[in-house]
């Protein structure tokens, strides 16, 4: 590993302990757990677009079921946080395994189409289905659970937790950029036919990518309902997995640090701007269209390549 | 007696509507090279397609050492031993050297990363570069090294010398030479006749889609009858 690595490694690590000191208020440091539990279900969704070659507008999917889930059984079933925790993953990640196989019998407009109808579909039934979901008026959580002896009431333990497995979203998703299944996935985002004529099953390695954003984004739906300790309908719309997208345009698919920017911003602009600023939808949308019309593939690759160009 | 690596018996073919395989049949031995000539638009792309399975034969057998092979998806007829090094190199441009020859790894065998960058040294220096950044003729070479990083026992070669400047196109020659040699079984498709004929073997001549010539290199060097008759050239 060289110099450059472990020196950027070293720079998030320090960024993220530097936001409870910088921001000491509860208030502050929960829409900061806000902007990184988003920032992982971003990262989640850009395994499909960034990677794949592959745009779901139903991504929502994959926060909203495990949001559930843990709601759920813990409210209505009684279950212990860890069992609760396991359970929500893997309904989760079998989930985005069966809508997979629905989603890939298509690629480009067809797999959206078919992955914004599956969206809708669970949106409906979390909507109407109220004796299971509580429809609109959704599940409440009575208090953030202590998860293995770890207590997560304060602000600043839950935003440790939330760091820390932001930490470990980046390191895995960093690894699996680097690995053979990475650079097949790209080959197949770019030239299917070649990869088949390398003898991959182009759909298998779809799927997988498919399953995997799936379990990344079931992490972040598990953390999404500790945080707000509520979950509703709005967890599962297509609003919802519209704002992911626009989380990872923004900061630039396919990069790392890319849907993390694009999360922060996102969210920043959602909360504390929405506080001063009453047109804040028009605000985002202004955003968006500034950033994609003067960096089209995203803020961190615009701004990467921007810098490489003055230092020439 | 020993299995052929690859025949194809009485194929047929079809685009769409029009008919472009007409009864094809080859014999590919194994340890040996045969060179497959033909004019433009002859049918020599399309009987690579048929056999690596982007063309599905109509009716006819495509053999791999024993093994039909014919209607199986690609991916099925390279796991079966076939690999193709396409025309026109079709590299992964956005992925590194390295990538480019990690996704196409297969199979416990000879080649790996280290012995394609022995036998290419120039792709060794530039492992880390994006590969549609490298020259035609290291773009070939990776080519070639990623078919071989599937460990195949039939190896299928569509114009490598197309486009290449002339030290290369020697270059690649003496590189399909040693492969031949350590008892790759290939199969040639050429236009470059000088190259083609100092590296084969066995010859086989198409022209609208119909075998119109098979025999050895010797004989079709003698044979200047059926050389003007179908290529046209010398």
């Amino acid at each position: 590993m060289n110099m450059r690595v472990i020196g950027g490694w070293l720079l998030v690590v320090l960024a993220l302990a530097a936001v409870p000191v910088a921001l000491p208020s509860a208030f502050y440091l929960g829409i900061a757990t806000h902007a990184l539990i988003f920032a992982i279900f971003a990262l989640s969704l850009n395994i499909l677009i960034g990677h794949a070659g592959m745009s779901s507008l139903g991504h929502a999917v994959y926060l909203g079921v495990p949001a559930y889930a843990v709601a759920w059984l813990t409210v209505q079933a009684g279950w212990q946080p860890v069992p609760t925790v396991i359970v929500a993953l893997l309904m989760g990640t079998a989930l985005s395994a069966l809508f997979g196989i629905l989603a890939l019998r298509a690629s480009g407009l067809g797999f959206l189409m078919i992955t914004l109808a599956l969206g809708q579909v669970m949106w409906g039934a979390a909507y109407r289905w109220v004796g299971l979901t509580g429809g609109d008026n959704g599940i409440r959580l009575p208090a953030r659970p202590a998860l293995l002896g770890f207590d997560l009431s304060s602000a600043l333990s839950f935003y440790v937790l939330v760091s820390i497995v932001l930490l470990i979203a980046l390191c895995s998703l960093w690894q699996f950029d680097r690995s053979a299944f990475g650079a097949c996935l790209r080959g197949t985002r770019d030239q299917p036919r070649r990869m088949s004529m390398l003898g991959h099953n182009v759909w298998l390695i779809r799927w997988a990518a498919f399953i995997t954003a799936g379990f990344w984004g079931s992490v972040a739906g598990v953390l999404y309902c500790f945080d707000y300790q509520f979950v509703s309908p709005q967890a599962l719309s297509l609003p919802q997995s519209a704002e992911a997208l626009l989380m990872v345009v923004l900061g630039g698919a396919g990069t790392l640090a890319g849907p993390v920017v694009g999360a922060i911003i996102i969210t920043v602009i959602k909360t504390v701007v929405s506080s001063y600023v009453d047109r804040w939808y028009s605000l985002l949308g202004l955003t968006f269209i500034v950033v994609v019309s003067v960096m089209p593939r995203g803020l961190v690759p615009g701004i990467a390549s921007w810098l490489r160009g003055k230092r020439a | 007696m020993a299995v052929d690596a690859l025949t194809l018996r009485d194929v047929d073919a079809l685009y769409g509507d029009s008919h472009v395989l007409h009864q094809v049949s080859l014999t590919l031995r194994e340890g040996a090279l045969l060179a497959l000539l033909g004019r433009n638009g002859a049918g020599k792309t399309t009987c690579l397609a048929s056999v690596i399975g982007w063309l599905k034969p109509r009716s006819g057998s495509v053999n791999v050492f024993g093994r039909e092979v014919a209607g199986l998806s690609p991916e099925a007829v390279v796991q079966a031993g076939v690999a193709l090094v396409p025309q026109g190199r079709r590299i992964f441009p956005t992925l590194s050297v390295r990538e480019n020859l990690v996704v196409a790894q297969r199979g416990r065998g000879l080649w790996n990363t280290e012995r394609v960058y022995e036998t290419f040294p120039r792709l060794r220096e530039r492992k880390s570069q994006a590969a549609g950044s490298l020259s035609g003729g290291e773009q070939q070479m990776l080519a070639i090294g990623r078919a071989l990083m599937g460990n195949p026992r039939v190896l299928l070669m569509d114009e490598p010398s197309e486009g290449l400047a002339p030290q290369i196109v020697a270059e690649v020659g003496r590189i399909i030479a040693r492969l031949c040699a350590e008892g790759l079984s290939i199969v040639l498709v050429e236009q470059n006749l000088n190259l083609a004929l100092s590296l084969a073997q066995d010859v086989a001549i198409i022209n609208t889609g119909r075998i119109v010539f098979t025999g050895t290199a010797a004989e079709m060097a003698a044979d200047h009858a059926t050389v003007d008759r179908h290529l046209g050239v010398f």
